[in-house]
């Protein structure tokens, strides 16, 4: 069986086999920051939706980033929020802050402003009055962090 | 210490109302070194509550990620004539207090 060099080539070029790897960019949510969140939200489901996170998507400054939380609630006696948690991704601590509320709040809102020291992801929580949790994130860019920096 | 309160003044019974607080506060954060490399330690308000004629209609728990100088909004049904009470409960025994009176036509 003569080999030739136009064979060889002919037959390695039909059994090339071009490998496809498709690398997904996964939403891996951070064990300390799941862990801070499950620590609120127990076994129970979190579902998307209802919450608004009104935050800039670009700040210059992370020592305060104004930011608003609202929930699309009726806010009566049997339909309303009873709480809405905020977490952040990469703080030291995951925790930003817990806003308890009732019927008599008339609006599922709440405005404050947070540090953030880095870029990051932040998630608000609203947990309702049949129990169920209702989440949604936002991506911030932090150009300045806060928290971490040197004292003078 | 300090503390800028808005409530509207008059309001109808009924009306959902937007009330602001600030309040004066470093919010240490307990991750900050000096120069030398000394832990400043956290010095922080960790709780406010807001109470409407004596019955709490918001309350929340912060967290060193809170900026300095604590501002929080939110809102609330203006049922009857009286007095918000407001409470920050920090680090360190802090406590301070702040209260508004709001009319109810």
């Amino acid at each position: 069986m003569p080999t030739t060099r136009r064979e060889f080539l002919g037959l390695a070029g039909s059994v090339t086999v071009f490998p496809i790897v498709t690398l997904r960019p996964v939403e891996a949510t951070p064990t300390i920051l799941n862990a801070a969140i499950r620590n609120v939200v127990g076994e129970a489901a979190i579902r998307t939706g209802k919450v608004k996170l009104d935050i800039p998507p670009l700040v210059e400054n992370g020592n305060t980033v104004p930011m608003t939380v609202s929930v699309a609630s009726p806010m009566t006696a049997d339909d309303y929020v009873k709480s809405i948690h905020v977490f952040n991704e990469k703080n030291p601590q995951p925790n930003i802050g817990n806003f308890y509320m009732n019927p008599s709040s008339g609006r599922a809102q709440v405005s404050t402003r947070i540090r953030l020291a880095d870029t990051q992801k932040v998630v608000a929580i609203a947990r309702l009055s049949d129990d169920s949790f209702w989440q949604v994130a936002a991506d911030v860019v932090v150009t300045l962090a806060a928290c971490t920096e040197e004292m003078n | 210490m300090a503390a800028l309160i808005n409530v509207p003044a008059k309001a109808r019974r009924g009306d959902t109302i937007e009330i602001r607080t600030l309040t004066s506060h470093i919010m240490e954060t307990g991750f900050r070194h000096t120069m030398d490399g000394v832990l400043v330690p956290r010095d922080i308000i960790t709780s406010f509550t807001c109470r409407y004629n004596g019955t709490e209609i918001f309350r929340a728990d912060l967290f060193p990620a809170i900026a300095a100088n604590p501002y929080l909004s939110f809102f609330t049904v203006a049922k009857e004539s009286g007095k918000f009470e407001f409470e920050w409960i920090g680090d360190n025994g802090y406590s301070s207090t702040a209260s508004a009176t709001i009319t109810v036509e």
